[in-house]
């Protein structure tokens, strides 16, 4: 499919006739498209696209009729990442799901033969097949703008971008608009910026633009650290150039001649795509100097972070990528105005970026007439935890979050009840169920306590301690601040040794006054948004959940049962059959009996694996966890009325 | 740009412009363009705390005591004073009640991490703080980052830095064990330490070499 006799776009023609002679060459013929991203090559998705390339080469030998019809595509992220590997078949859409490379010979023969293999299909909760890609619950409720390419193109192959109209949003803006043209379609489209601040983009342009001086930049932020959150991940992944074309028109709007991607460490493919597409973008002619003829320069570069979650900050993004630490300053001077060597610098998410091409392709009244009037457009969360369709999804803004849960997510795995969803990742905070019909845009979520972020959403059951989630944040935050000031390293450090206490069940009641106390001085007095919003999970979790803290602090009881020190493992020597089973189990010869004999748990040597109750037989069912949670049912009201909660 | 934010040493040498007017606790007070709220709240004669100030120093912003509220535009806003440009009419409060509340809270946590400071005495005396709730840390370095910053800018030398981050950071000389490749021993270091402490952990000979204080 390479096309490379056409080196250098001159123009929006030369894309368009590149696109229709592409397109003319894919008529007629059948793509399997098989998800490459990281999700689906841990289910060994490479495995299967060997396979099945494999069988179709076998096929072409045989001179099987309609083989050669058939093209194999390696694609970015499809999101469904719960059922991978995926493979989709166009044009019909059929959709095959958990893939394995023993089924290849099944889905290169009934290709050929235009057949579905129905093993491999979606089954609905009656047991009836479901065929196309887009009636599959999961993506039925979507609304796919950012995230739809990523299925269709082979990110390694510009080509492929520019069939599907790719890079024409930057020829319109080069040739056909002004920049200030560009700026205000922007700033009319109310499009926010995806990494979690939700500042207006075109506003953070119009600064940059205004800022005085010659030389400016614009970076990517693509150091994306929130635990569980990988949507930018799969856009660099998926479709980077989508992300290099909202680049180079915010540069061209703002006057950047230079340009930085900053892709954390520990994404090795996103950095490999996202370079592969510069080399080829550069070679067409869409980076360097004299840009399809417009008389405008720029080139990027991609500078690997060093895996400080703190450097996704704006201003330590920028003192990392000078080659400083990756510490926060004082922003009192905004970084659009003095930022990377105190240039003015524009810095936006990967999914910002992303939006771009498509503002400018089909205008700012279309992107606003998705999502709600504070917040336009769609947004991508990474929908994990305890949910049976975890994945990426892409919805409108303004959709509730019992809309994303259930009907994309599919509801709780194993039958579970909900408790609650943490959204935006460390800085974000907890949100309960009594608010799950709130509508996911900035404010809203800002209102309830957490926040969009850039995107994390971790959905937890009845079965997850609440202290210990806010301890894990905690806890990641304390090692992740960058120790600059006072009142985030200090403060990280007190609420850590406050909930090491209480986990262990060493809680006072006094320790959740210290908390809110913690809590007021790390919102007001931090340097930067890491501390500023560290105290969110904290308060949240205090508001919706106090109760758990008391039963922590009062009773010493995890009613979820998590925190190890508070829950105890108990023989029934009624049930125990005396198998000895849980008797050699035991790491730490804990349990002692004579077989025939009922057992025991030496309480003072247990360490609560819980290998024992996994052990125990099924019929016996003997070893019970508890953790004094009876207790604590029957007299929560009266004590937390006696203490005044 | 940079340079917005002018150091002391600058503004003492030029016949100071005083170009701007702004308010600190409701008192008039001048300020040169490029001046930074504390150093206007200082030549005014407003005391306002800091620990991790220097006038030689560019402001690191890290010890937070120095926090103003400010009213800009009709929004109350908390900065810290060491590094926010003076404005002309800024509305500046040194001791409002948000101020009072939250500075109180970090002198308490001051307290757990070194309380011998004499500003920190002070404030502790101040908010009627005779004990902190904090677990107490044996650390005498409070990360105010003033030794690394003076060797930087001043001496130029670097010969001190930051190691680890988070709750792991320290303060050790590059390389560590081999301090005196890169240190000249002018021991101005051990003067600006606001702990009063700093030399000992390295073992420099001015202070008597213990292990514990």
């Amino acid at each position: 499919m390479s096309e490379k006799e056409i080196k250098k776009i001159s123009g929006l023609e030369d894309l368009v006739k590149i696109s229709e002679k592409l397109k003319s060459l894919m008529e007629g013929k059948t793509v399997i498209s098989i998800c490459s991203g990281t999700g689906c090559k841990a289910y060994s998705s490479d495995d299967v696209h060997g396979k099945i390339v494999e069988e179709l080469q076998k096929k072409i030998k045989e001179s099987k009729t309609n083989a050669d019809n058939i093209v194999i595509k390696k694609t970015g992220c499809h999101g469904y990442c719960e059922r991978g590997p995926i493979m989709v078949i166009h044009p019909g859409q059929t959709c095959y799901l958990g893939v394995k490379p023993e089924d290849a010979p099944d889905i290169v023969e009934s290709a050929i033969n235009e057949k579905v293999v129905e093993k491999l299909l979606y089954k609905d909760e009656n047991g009836s097949s479901i065929e196309k890609e887009n009636d599959i619950p999961f993506y039925k409720h979507q609304q796919r703008i950012i995230f739809d390419c990523n299925a269709k193109i082979d990110p390694y192959s510009i080509d492929d971008y520019i069939m599907i109209g790719g890079y024409q949003a930057l020829a319109k803006a080069l040739k056909e608009m002004p920049p200030d043209k560009v700026l205000s379609e922007v700033k009319k489209s109310n499009l926010r910026g995806r990494g979690g601040g939700g500042f207006a983009t075109g506003l953070k342009w119009e600064t940059t633009k205004n800022a005085a001086g010659d030389t400016k930049y614009v970076i990517v932020n693509a150091d994306e650290g929130d635990p569980g959150a990988y949507m930018d991940r799969s856009i660099l992944e998926g479709n980077p150039h989508s992300v290099l074309e909202g680049l180079i028109i915010a540069a061209y709007t703002i006057g950047a001649n230079h340009g930085y991607i900053y892709v954390r460490q520990e994404y090795p493919f996103a950095v490999k795509s996202i370079e592969n597409a510069i080399e080829n973008a550069r070679e067409y002619g869409l980076l360097g100097k004299n840009i399809m003829n417009s008389g405008f320069d720029f080139d990027v570069k991609v500078h690997r972070g060093a895996g400080a979650f703190v450097s996704g900050e704006s201003s330590a993004l920028m003192a990392a990528v000078e080659g400083n630490v990756g510490e926060p300053r004082l922003k009192y001077i905004h970084t659009a105005v003095s930022g990377l060597w105190s240039k003015p610098t524009n810095l936006n998410n990967v999914e910002t970026y992303a939006n771009i091409p498509h503002i400018i392709n089909n205008g700012a009244e279309w992107f606003r007439s998705t999502g709600t009037p504070g917040s336009s457009g769609t947004k991508i969360f990474s929908l994990v935890g305890k949910v049976n369709n975890t994945g990426l999804v892409e919805v409108p803004m303004g959709v509730t979050l019992r809309d994303i849960i259930y009907k994309i997510g599919g509801g709780i795995k194993g039958g579970k009840k909900f408790k609650a969803v943490q959204t935006g990742g460390p800085s974000g905070g907890v949100i309960p169920e009594a608010l799950l019909d709130l509508p996911v845009d900035f404010d809203e979520l800002y209102k309830a306590g957490s926040m969009m972020g850039s995107g994390g959403m971790i959905v937890m059951d009845e079965s997850d301690c609440m202290v210990n989630v806010a301890h894990y944040f905690i806890k990641f935050l304390a090692d992740e601040s960058c120790g600059k000031c006072v009142p985030c390293r200090e403060g990280l450090r007190q609420l850590l040794y406050i909930y090491e206490r209480i986990i262990n069940g060493q809680g006072q009641v006094e320790d959740l006054k210290l908390l809110e106390d913690l809590c007021i001085l790390l919102e007001n007095a931090s340097l930067c948004a890491l501390g500023g919003t560290a105290q969110n999970i904290v308060v949240t979790t205090l508001k919706y959940f106090r109760q758990e803290y008391g039963a922590h602090i009062y009773y010493k009881a995890c009613p979820a049962m998590v925190c190890k020190p508070l829950i105890r493992y108990e023989i029934s020597s009624d049930k125990c059959s005396g198998c000895t089973r849980c008797v050699k189990v035991c790491p730490v010869d804990a349990i002692s009996g004579k077989p025939k004999e009922a057992h025991a748990i030496d309480q003072s040597l247990c360490i609560k694996c819980g290998a024992c109750m996994e052990e125990c037989p099924e019929k016996y069912s003997a070893i019970a966890k508890s953790t004094g949670i009876f207790e604590y049912e029957k007299e929560k009201e009266a004590v937390f009325a006696d203490k005044g909660q | 740009m940079e340079s917005t934010i002018k150091h002391e040493e600058s503004a003492k040498s030029a016949v100071i412009n005083k170009n701007i007017n702004l308010f600190i606790d409701n008192k008039a007070v001048p300020a040169g363009s490029g001046d930074t709220l504390l150093l206007a709240a200082r030549k005014a004669g407003i005391h306002i705390p800091a620990l991790c100030y220097h006038e030689k120093i560019k402001p690191h912003g890290a010890c937070r005591l120095c926090i103003v509220e400010i009213v800009k535009k009709g929004k109350s806003r908390i900065v810290a004073s060491c590094a926010y440009p003076a404005e002309e009419g800024l509305q500046v409060f040194t001791e409002s009640l948000k101020i009072t509340e939250i500075r109180k809270h970090l002198v308490e946590l001051y307290m757990a991490l070194f309380p011998y400071n004499e500003e920190i005495k002070a404030l502790a005396k101040k908010y009627g703080l005779k004990e902190t709730r904090y677990h107490k840390e044996n650390n005498y370095c409070i990360l105010c980052g003033l030794c690394v910053r003076y060797c930087a800018e001043v001496k130029k030398e670097n010969a001190i830095g930051f190691i680890g981050r988070g709750t792991s950071k320290k303060v050790a000389f590059i390389p560590d064990s081999s301090y005196f490749k890169y240190c000249v021993n002018c021991m101005e270091c051990m003067d600006i330490c606001p702990t009063g402490v700093f030399p000992s952990n390295y073992g420099i000979e001015r202070l008597p070499q213990t292990s514990d204080f």
